[in-house]
């Protein structure tokens, strides 16, 4: 373009300003993406190499002779310490303390949420903000208590189960972790429930008690049926935040075939005995990764809305 | 609001003339509390009666088990010490300045590269639903997860170094993930890889919700884009910038599993912050007491933190 500054330039060149803002804009966003989606990609495809690709190999590259070898070991053979029966077991123990855990503080959080909205009475607030701080301590502070009881509880549960031959699940480290993230997470479940139903017409619940309806026939036949969107928040942040607990899981769930999944990862990582094996690793990652990817693919809108009611402000 | 149950009963007599009806109307007032009774028993015992315990182990002496003799401040005075003691620095002294640095990076890079994302995001982009869950996907993984992912990526011998040299840039060097004095850096990447696409999502939601009319009319007014976003955008946004910082906040203080995952600790527990120095001391080093003391440190600064912020949002709210 020559420097003629007639209109019809000077339109052009404000067009090239805007085609050049465009290109970088969009090709910063594109970096970005690319820096998002490296360690996701680089682990995805040295899951599906095998060992000796690695080693010759170039981390970007795509798998020559893509294998699920890799995949099959992890799920039924690699050691984690010494003993190698894969990650299905750890799995399960994850998937049967996430359920029990994520329905039963998703419930307590909806009755408390209806009690703190719709059946307010003096000092509600405190109760309200003693739980909501509760969602923000660190958990160690209360760590070693948490441990000390359920140790009890375990002899108690030993004493029960030589008098009775049932020991009612104390002790067990599955019970255990189902109630720690069940106490642990109510603060962020009543959090949750409670901003819904600030919003959700009172004179609904009134009219109700005017016909006579009860507490929990209100909750069922109205407050219920009308949560479902935050009962999906509710749902997938919990679900994600106890698939993903670490501190807890190795504090009480350490070792063993109790493990959970996380702590089991960090340990096949971490077993350094032979030639360890990358793919292998990066396949039992994306096993523990798997859970919460697919929720966050098929409900990310409800992921984002309940990251968000962590920030108080929904 | 206790006059919602009191209707119902005003309203409904003939219950009151059957003998029982009071008890059972005085049951029907008392179940809302009933219900929440249990979730607030759990929560004074297992959160505020668990602290206090812990509070109290701080002041033992106790080692491997607990013991519940008071010896006074032993611990505390240990941790002052500690923190002073830079050359060779004490596990504690490494810890805080790990936390120093890492807080105060992570929270920045977050909030930088979040506004930064989610304002060029707003530009009217194309393929926007796209990239959004793109860049916000890894806050649903584990930091069990990501740390695996990045100590590979980060690995001198077999990730981004080794890939460099293949495609010829031979002089490329980093190793920060096996260099004590770097370690601490390469948990900040990971970090803000995890976690700025979330605070990304929360200024979207922020720029979303601004008047349009007021960017229009400071258009209209002239002012350039930058600012426009300089003066205008910006400051409107402050309260997500404290709802972002609340949980950066209250994030990078708990951060602890990133930390083992990605760097086992990091050479000599160079990697080490509050989180796994009470970890370590309370289950590896048989130190319950200085365990308890840091956690009760760590405690106390999430408190000043958030208190505030909780107070003024309640009292905000039930205005």
């Amino acid at each position: 373009m020559s420097a003629v500054a007639s209109p019809a330039s000077q339109a052009a060149s404000g067009a090239r300003a805007r085609t050049i803002n465009r290109i970088v804009i969009y090709g910063l966003l594109g970096l970005f993406a690319i820096f998002y989606l490296m360690p996701l990609f680089v682990m995805l495809v040295t899951s599906f190499k095998t060992m000796d690709e690695i080693q010759n190999g170039n981390m970007l590259s795509l798998p020559h002779e893509p294998t699920f070898a890799p995949w099959i070991k992890a799920w039924s053979e690699v050691c984690s310490g010494l003993t190698c029966v894969g990650m299905k077991g750890y799995f399960w123990n994850s998937i049967k303390m996430v359920v029990p855990a994520v329905l039963i503080s998703t419930l307590l959080g909806a009755l408390n949420g209806y009690v703190l909205t719709k059946w307010r009475f003096r000092g509600h607030t405190l109760v309200f903000a003693m739980m909501l701080f509760a969602c923000f301590i660190p958990f160690q502070s209360v760590l070693l208590p948490m441990a000390t009881i359920l140790g009890s509880l375990g002899r108690f549960g030993v004493t029960l189960q030589n008098a009775t031959g049932f020991n009612f699940g104390l002790g067990n480290s599955t019970v255990n972790l189902v109630f720690v993230h069940v106490v642990y997470g109510l603060g962020f479940t009543t959090l949750f429930f409670r901003n819904y139903y600030e919003a959700f017409p009172t004179e609904l619940v009134k009219a109700a008690q005017v016909d006579g309806a009860s507490f929990f026939q209100i909750f069922r036949r109205i407050m219920l049926p009308n949560s479902l969107p935050i009962i999906v928040v509710t749902v997938i942040y919990q679900f994600t935040n106890i698939w993903n607990d670490f501190l807890f899981a190795s504090a009480y769930a350490g070792s063993g075939d109790v493990m959970p999944m996380t702590v089991a990862l960090n340990n096949v990582v971490n077993t350094s005995t032979g030639v360890v094996e990358y793919n292998v690793n990066m396949a039992a990652a994306m096993i523990a990764a798997l859970p919460t990817l697919i929720v966050y693919v098929v409900a990310g809108r409800y992921f984002v809305r309940g990251l968000m009611a962590g920030a108080v402000k929904g | 609001m206790s006059t919602v149950a009191e209707t119902r009963i005003k309203l409904t007599p003939e219950h009151d003339a059957r003998p029982g009806a009071s008890v059972r109307s005085r049951l029907q007032d008392l179940l809302p509390k009933i219900v929440l009774a249990p979730s607030f028993a759990a929560t004074i015992v297992f959160v505020y009666g668990f602290i206090l315990w812990t509070i109290y182990l701080s002041f033992t002496n106790s080692k491997t088990f607990p013991s519940y003799a008071v010896t006074g401040a032993r611990a505390y005075q240990r941790l002052w010490r500690w923190t002073f003691e830079s050359d060779p620095p004490s596990s504690w002294y490494t810890s805080i300045t790990n936390m120093g640095i890492f807080g105060f990076l992570y929270i920045l890079i977050c909030l930088a590269l979040g506004l930064f994302l989610a304002i060029l995001l707003d530009q009217k982009i194309r393929g926007e639903g796209m990239l959004r869950p793109i860049y916000l996907y890894p806050m649903a993984l584990s930091f069990i997860v990501t740390g695996v992912a990045w100590k590979w990526f980060l690995d001198p011998g077999l990730g981004l170094e080794q890939t460099l040299h293949q495609w010829g840039w031979t002089s490329f060097h980093f190793d920060w993930i096996k260099n004590k004095d770097f370690v601490i850096y390469t948990v900040v990447i990971a970090g803000v890889w995890q976690a700025s696409g979330f605070v990304m999502a929360m200024f979207l939601a922020g720029l979303r919700g601004i008047d349009g009319e007021i960017m229009k009319a400071a258009q209209i007014d002239g002012a350039s884009t930058f600012q426009l976003y300089r003066r205008i955008v910006i400051p409107l946004l402050r309260p997500v910038f404290l709802s972002a910082f609340i949980v950066l906040a209250h994030l990078a203080i708990k951060s602890y599993d990133l930390v083992v995952a990605l760097t086992s600790g990091g050479p000599g527990g160079s990697a080490w912050l509050p989180s796994n120095f009470m970890y370590e001391f309370t289950f590896k080093r048989n130190e319950m007491a200085v365990g308890s003391a840091s956690a009760v440190i760590m405690l106390m600064t999430i408190t000043a933190i958030i208190v505030p912020y909780l107070y003024s949002e309640l009292r905000e709210k039930s205005r």
